[in-house]
């Protein structure tokens, strides 16, 4: 398989290769017996493992030369033409808003990228949570209860894409490993007929559950209805009772009928009831209703918005929750005090992206003021700057921490989706805290239960990286990964730079292939050995004109996939590094998604990545430094993460 | 007053104009609802010619319009994948066969996923569903076209195809 467009393309194996059997230019299908005869990769080792790996470059004779020293280390640069996407796919350069649409490009000879069983099986990932098949969309009402974490999902039983919605249900002890159970509630009332659409629960202090979800009834009206479960003593909590004077909430006169849905987790007000938001949007503007009740079954609407943001259009999947600005622990959706700041938080329905803003909330006023109103809610910072939408957060009493859920979509085309069976993902949840040291961000992370999925780990100490270089590391197959990086740059390249006003943005930078000064650097992930596929994931820094450095972190799909029906954006945001801080990154590799946290999560991009080569024992990881003066120096630890075995259950419940 | 005549001569005209104005307004009273979602489509001429084609049009909403639009899509892929299924049966090079093959996937696609969704997310008042559905069709018409190494038999479907998912994802934008 031709894996460039360039007639003079460089030996494949000039690149600093796995002490393997021949390398051979052929398709890396057929190459899977090959790869069976390698030897046992040295993981656990530490600096030697590495020197050996890096330093063991094949010559055509196959003989593998060990070096002892640093001055060995030989990297390999990365021919120019091997940054440039081979062939188009959706383009950074076309917006994200119309991202899927692109005009007749260039025929690129033929070729033919019809999906097998073999890359399309491959794309299921093994510890995120997804259903045995069809699609998901919105997650809903999550809730810990009687030692099981709920977790509900806007989802089709009937095919692979979006229609037919009802609520699924899975339960966890940890929120990793889940086991399916059957569907909490289906459209079977004129009041959800036409959808049982998202929505939340609030539990209240008696113990009580309670579910507020949208249903789009018979007439094609938005509507709010009370739920609750058929059985507390069931932990399981299989049975779900709709209240059979539903619906709780119509849409209110001035607000179209079709512009009413996702209530919130409420809140207890001082006056001691219940507070509820609801998204919506009077022409461009995007609005968050607010609604008191005693009972959940009658409610009363107050007075104004809660806030209101102009040319944000439709507001979905309001969330809004107290953080604690002193300690890094959750806080109870209902907690006020002086040391609680608030946050908003809103899906745009105009640009499928979750946005959130930190502020305070006058109770009395029914005000949520942002603290920077230059970053207001859904003009400012976003949770994720990659797929990511109609994310939800619960209070998870049991941990004191507060947990986000999102829906991660499939950025492939429906004819694959159709022929896989499935589409969608969730993101595994992150615990989200008050970022103290800046002061005006939240920090996302994952939820620790996931690093018990940490196999056998690969260490990396103070790997010096050239600039215009790429290292093989030699860890085996890379499809399913957690990884912790720290990159330095050299203080003596950074001095030397000159400064300069650019401004980088990820999404039109055209991604890993521009050099800068400063950058790109970081992590080749799901790339095949020859690179013909393979996702970068980097940092890029700016030596601003007062002498300070800025960062960005992005994650560019531009040459993820030989593909041409998958998106190729270049997803990414500045983050805020302070004085004395390295540059620090986390990247979770599971099959077709990557999620990437940098400084701790204070910038975090989610990508779907389907290579149609670098896939089973064919994926690897590589480190990288494309910068023009920077030598970096990387330490990092790769776990092999195994699998959670979501989809292995089957609950048999008694009818 | 020889000053005069021409000022009565156009003001005459005026009113000769104004009358025959009155007369040229179109009466389908939706045409301005048209041109104006059609204004903001990559494509002002073919979006009018298609849903002006459909009588449904002349008292339909943006998400009527939309809906009608969708219709168009469901119809040239059916169009299309009988003369894909035709070509098939023919005598073809392995190659062109793999093609048409991958084609019929992609229009099944976009009848059994893009269009039903679309529907379901006019109607049902989520209408980023259609918005994605639209996106996807043009994406899969252009997808089989570049699957053909020699010339492609499916170009003019193709084309179409991709130039009508674009207008009807414009319109559903509007509905955002």
């Amino acid at each position: 398989m031709d894996r460039t467009n360039n007639s003079n393309h460089d030996v494949p194996f000039s690149y600093v290769s796995l002490p393997i059997g021949p390398h051979e230019d052929e398709a890396p299908v057929e190459s899977r017996g090959k790869w069976k005869a390698r030897p046992v990769v040295f993981c656990g080792l530490l600096v030697l493992v590495s020197l050996v790996a890096f330093n063991g470059y094949k010559g055509s004779n196959g003989n593998i030369t060990t070096l002892t020293s640093n001055e060995d280390l030989k990297q390999k640069t990365i021919p120019s033409h091997k940054w440039k996407p081979v062939s188009r796919g959706v383009s950074a350069g076309v917006s994200e808003k119309s991202n899927r649409l692109f005009t007749k490009s260039n025929n690129i000879g033929g070729m033919l990228f019809p999906w097998n069983n073999t890359m399309l099986a491959w794309q299921r990932t093994a510890f995120h949570f997804q259903p045995e098949e069809n699609w998901m969309n919105d997650p809903n009402g999550p809730l810990y209860y009687k030692g099981w974490y709920h977790f509900f999902y806007q989802y089709n039983p009937n095919g692979a894409f979006w229609g037919d919605i009802v609520w699924g249900h899975a339960v966890s002890r940890d929120l990793i490993h889940w086991i399916h159970l059957p569907l909490a509630m289906v459209a079977d009332e004129w009041y959800d007929q036409n959808g049982v659409w998202t929505g939340s629960a609030t539990i209240l202090p008696n113990g009580d559950i309670i579910m507020l979800y949208t249903g789009a009834t018979d007439a094609l009206v938005q509507v709010q209805n009370l739920a609750y479960p058929a059985d507390l003593s069931d932990p399981l909590l299989i049975d779900w009772i709709k209240y059979p004077k539903n619906p709780v909430l119509v849409p209110p006169p001035e607000i179209e009928v079709y512009d009413f849905r996702d209530p919130t987790t409420a809140w207890l007000t001082s006056q001691g009831k219940w507070r509820i938001s609801i998204g919506s949007k009077m022409n461009k503007t995007g609005i968050a209703l607010v609604y008191d009740t005693k009972d959940f079954k009658t409610f009363e609407r107050i007075e104004g918005i809660l806030h209101a943001v102009p040319k944000t259009g439709m507001w979905e999947c309001v969330d809004f929750f107290p953080v604690s600005t002193k300690l890094d622990i959750g806080l109870d959706t209902s907690a006020r005090g002086d040391d609680v700041k608030y946050v908003m938080k809103v899906s745009l329905d105009d640009d499928r992206h979750d946005y959130y803003a930190l502020g305070t909330y006058d109770e009395n006023g029914v005000d949520f003021v942002p603290d920077d109103t230059n970053k207001d809610v859904g003009t400012g910072l976003r949770y994720d700057y990659g797929v990511f939408y109609a994310s939800k957060t619960f209070y998870d009493q049991s941990k004191e921490r507060r947990v986000l859920w999102s829906w991660i979509g499939e950025s492939d085309s429906e004819d694959a989706d159709v022929a896989k069976g499935w589409a969608s993902l969730m993101g595994i949840p992150r615990t989200i805290v008050f970022d103290k040291k800046t002061g005006s961000n939240l920090l996302q992370w994952p939820v620790e239960e996931v690093e018990r999925l940490r196999m056998k780990r690969c260490k990396f100490h103070n790997e010096k990286v050239m600039p215009g270089s790429v290292v093989l590391l030699n860890i085996g197959s890379a499809s399913q990964l957690d990884i912790e990086a720290e990159f330095n740059i050299d203080k003596k390249d950074i001095e030397k730079i000159k400064q300069t006003n650019e401004e980088y943005n990820c999404e039109t930078s055209g991604g890993a292939a521009n050099r800068g000064a400063l950058g790109p650097f970081g992590l080749l992930v799901l790339a095949d050995e020859g690179l013909s596929e393979y996702t970068p994931i980097y940092f890029y820094v700016v030596k601003g004109s007062n002498g300070n450095l800025k960062t960005s972190f992005c994650s560019d799909q531009s040459r993820s996939s030989l593909a041409t029906d998958v998106d190729k954006s270049i997803f990414g945001s500045t983050v805020p590094v302070l004085e004395g801080e390295k540059l620090s990154l986390r990247i979770l590799v599971d099959h077709s998604i990557v999620e990437s946290f940098a400084q701790g999560g204070r910038t975090c991009v989610t990508s779907r990545v389907y290579p149609t080569t670098a896939i089973y024992e064919n994926a690897q990881l590589f480190l990288f430094n494309n910068a023009t003066e920077a030598t970096v120096t990387a330490s990092l630890n790769v776990w092999h993460m195994n699998s959670a075995f979501i989809n292995d259950k089957q609950v048999k419940l008694k009818s | 007053m020889t000053n005069f005549k021409p000022l009565a001569l156009t003001i005459i005209f005026c009113f000769f104009v104004s009358s025959h104005c009155t007369i040229i307004i179109p009466k389908n009273n939706n045409g301005n609802l048209i041109q104006q979602t059609c204004k903001q489509t990559p494509n002002y001429e073919i979006c009018i010619q298609y849903l002006k084609s459909d009588p449904r049009s002349s008292d339909a909403d943006i998400t009527g319009l939309a809906l009608i639009m969708v219709d168009i899509i469901k119809s040239k892929a059916n169009t299309t994948l009988n003369k894909i299924n035709q070509l098939i049966k023919k005598k073809q090079e392995p190659s062109q066969k793999e093609a048409l093959n991958s084609c019929a996937g992609r229009y099944k696609a976009i009848l059994v996923a893009d269009v039903p969704k679309s529907v379901a997310a006019l109607k049902q008042g989520d209408p980023k569903f259609a918005e994605d559905g639209a996106n996807d069709a043009a994406v899969e018409a252009t997808t089989c076209e570049n699957g053909f190494k020699g010339k492609s038999p499916l170009s003019n479907e193709n084309i179409a195809m991709h130039d009508v998912a674009a207008i009807t994802a414009a319109i559903v934008k509007q509905l955002l």
